[in-house]
């Protein structure tokens, strides 16, 4: 497999605090990609790194073999790199059907208005949007909020897709649902990144974890070696007794 | 775009101004629909950045003032025809909009809606100093540039069929802006700019093309308002209370929309010239302006439009 996201020595801080230190890793085309650790590892700031949102300090971003480090987040995005957010964004006062369509128009194939509705449909049709087209985002529930956040995403067209915490505030029920939508995506052939901080979801979902703690790699490798080295129990747990322990009964 | 209903309404708003002074000869009619497209012009132009982009614009009126000084100017000492002197005018204030817009439009919110009034003031304080355009006393046009259009009677008449179709162009440039794909990048930008860059919207050149496509109708418009007038000074071009009456205009009509900005520009002018003509109200105009703003934004948001379209949703499938 290529490589489709080269991150290099990333680094960012805001004030004193060191939110991401000389950060490598690569994404591998077709992959889901998971991004775990405690609050405050600096996962939400990679994203924003990768995506434009803020420009490192430090390192290289690498996207399809293009150098893509301090870009506008619009300049990202039209390359096929799409995000979801972890506190919801919708336009709040235009209907998922247009939510979609300023996704497809504006993204990777930069699509005229009436083909971008086509795309904008299927993408809410990925995601179960699809009777709720013509109500305003305003009006959604939550779990509709992240399907949206996904669906406008999603009609972009994009090849690597970022997901910020998309289970988080759902039920289990809703949960199911999203994990299925998230191996359809994969399927059809999108790369995904995801943060997420539900154990059991990552895990089934992810060919491969890395483990980010005070915005420094941790550990890296398939979930079952991730979930069973102490370094990780111990900072999730934050007692190296108990992670022994841990690791020793299971 | 012929088959689009809305096009038609726009057309025939366009001929029911065209042809109703004409009807009857009616001079005055003439004159208080003159004062109506001038108003729907500038709201329909501030509605582009106001209602579709989500930006504060309280100077919109510096676009309307530099197009009546550059027109004036052109025709009165350079002998330019005003078809030229008009074009000239919305050309120029639309480039220097542009070239202030990949500026100012850093700014949000607050900040951006100061500098524009900073812009305009800035701008007046330059004119009153510029010789070449007569200063503070401005400049006076001789009778002798209405003799290209047949005489002052006529010229009259052939400036209030340009200030309809001006009007005409501005309803339908909101209309296409509205309906195709850089409308709705600039929709996206007025919900939640950071979000709709992510989506892949340019919002940099979006709010500069937006600003400047803004300036271009306005400018034509003062260009022909003040070679009407034969007459331009700093105070009455750059006249920040005409400013805040598009703004209410916008908001009354619902900002946004085509219609119920063309609506509010409408019912303005009539309450305006109601206001102006009666003993008790004549010099409270700006008074009631201010307190109809304050009613509407905090009981009626979505405007006139907004009431229409909540009351009767059918609208919501013809009128823009």
């Amino acid at each position: 497999m290529t490589a489709l996201l080269e991150a290099d020595r990333l680094s960012k801080s805001f004030g004193g605090v060191q939110a991401v230190h000389a950060l490598s890793f690569t994404v591998r085309e077709g992959e889901i990609l998971g991004l775990i650790g405690p609050n405050g590892a600096g996962k939400s700031t990679l994203f924003n790194l990768i995506n434009g949102v803020f420009a490192p300090e430090g390192g290289r971003i690498m996207f399809c073999g293009i150098d893509i480090t301090g870009e506008a987040p619009y300049r990202i995005a039209r390359r096929g790199l799409s995000r979801t957010h972890q506190i919801v964004q919708p336009l709040a006062n235009m209907t998922v059907l247009e939510n979609c369509t300023v996704g497809a128009c504006f993204g990777r194939e930069n699509l005229g208005l009436a083909r971008a509705r086509e795309a904008a449909r299927e993408a809410a049709a990925i995601v179960g949007l699809e009777d709720r087209l013509i109500m305003f985002a305003s009006q959604l529930t939550i779990a509709g909020k992240k399907r949206l956040e996904l669906a406008r995403a999603l009609s972009a067209q994009p090849k690597l897709l970022l997901l910020d915490e998309v289970l988080a505030g759902l039920n289990p029920t809703e949960i199911e649902h999203m994990i299925g939508v998230i191996r359809r995506i994969c399927e059809r052939g999108v790369t995904i990144v995801m943060i997420e901080h539900l154990m059991h979801a990552i895990m089934s979902l992810s060919d491969r974890i890395i483990v980010l703690n005070s915005g420094e790699k941790l550990a890296e490798g398939s979930p079952a070696a991730v979930a069973s080295d102490p370094q990780v129990i111990e900072a999730y747990l934050g007692d190296p007794a108990l992670a022994a322990k841990l690791h020793g009964t299971d | 775009m012929l088959r689009r209903p809305f096009f038609w309404i726009i057309a025939l708003v366009v001929a029911a101004f065209a042809l109703a002074p004409v009807i009857g000869d009616d001079v005055e009619l003439r004159e208080s629909l003159l004062l109506a497209t001038i108003y729907i012009t500038l709201a329909s132009n501030l509605n582009l950045m106001l209602g579709y982009a989500g930006y504060v614009n309280f100077g919109s009126i510096v676009f309307f003032g530099l197009g009546g000084y550059i027109c004036v100017y052109l025709v009165n000492a350079q002998n330019w025809p005003l078809a030229a002197g008009m074009l000239a005018a919305g050309i120029g204030v639309s480039a220097l909009a542009l070239v202030f817009g990949l500026g100012i439009l850093r700014l949000r919110g607050a900040f951006f809606a100061l500098s524009t009034i900073g812009i305009n003031e800035a701008v007046q304080a330059l004119v009153s100093n510029f010789e070449p355009w007569g200063g503070s006393s401005g400049i006076y046009l001789s009778a002798d540039v209405f003799q290209p259009l047949g005489g002052p009677g006529q010229a009259l008449w052939v400036i209030y069929f340009l200030l309809v179709a001006v009007m005409g162009l501005s309803l339908y440039l909101s209309y296409a802006i509205k309906t195709s794909k850089f409308g709705l990048g600039l929709l996206a930008i007025g919900q939640n700019e950071d979000a709709a860059a992510i989506l892949g919207v340019p919002t940099p050149l979006y709010k500069a093309l937006v600003y400047s496509a803004s300036a271009f109708l306005p400018a034509i418009a003062g260009g022909l308002y003040f070679f009407k007038s034969a007459f331009i000074q700093p105070s009455d071009a750059f006249d920040l209370s005409l400013s805040t009456e598009a703004m209410v205009i916008t908001m009354l009509g619902g900002q946004g929309t085509v219609t119920g900005v063309a609506l509010g520009a409408y019912l303005y002018e009539e309450l305006r010239g109601f206001l102006l003509t009666s003993e008790a109200f004549s010099h409270f105009q700006l008074v009631i302006a201010g307190a109809l703003l304050l009613i509407i934004v905090l009981f009626f948001p979505g405007g006139l439009m907004g009431w229409i379209y909540s009351r009767f949703p059918r609208t919501q499938r013809v009128l823009e």
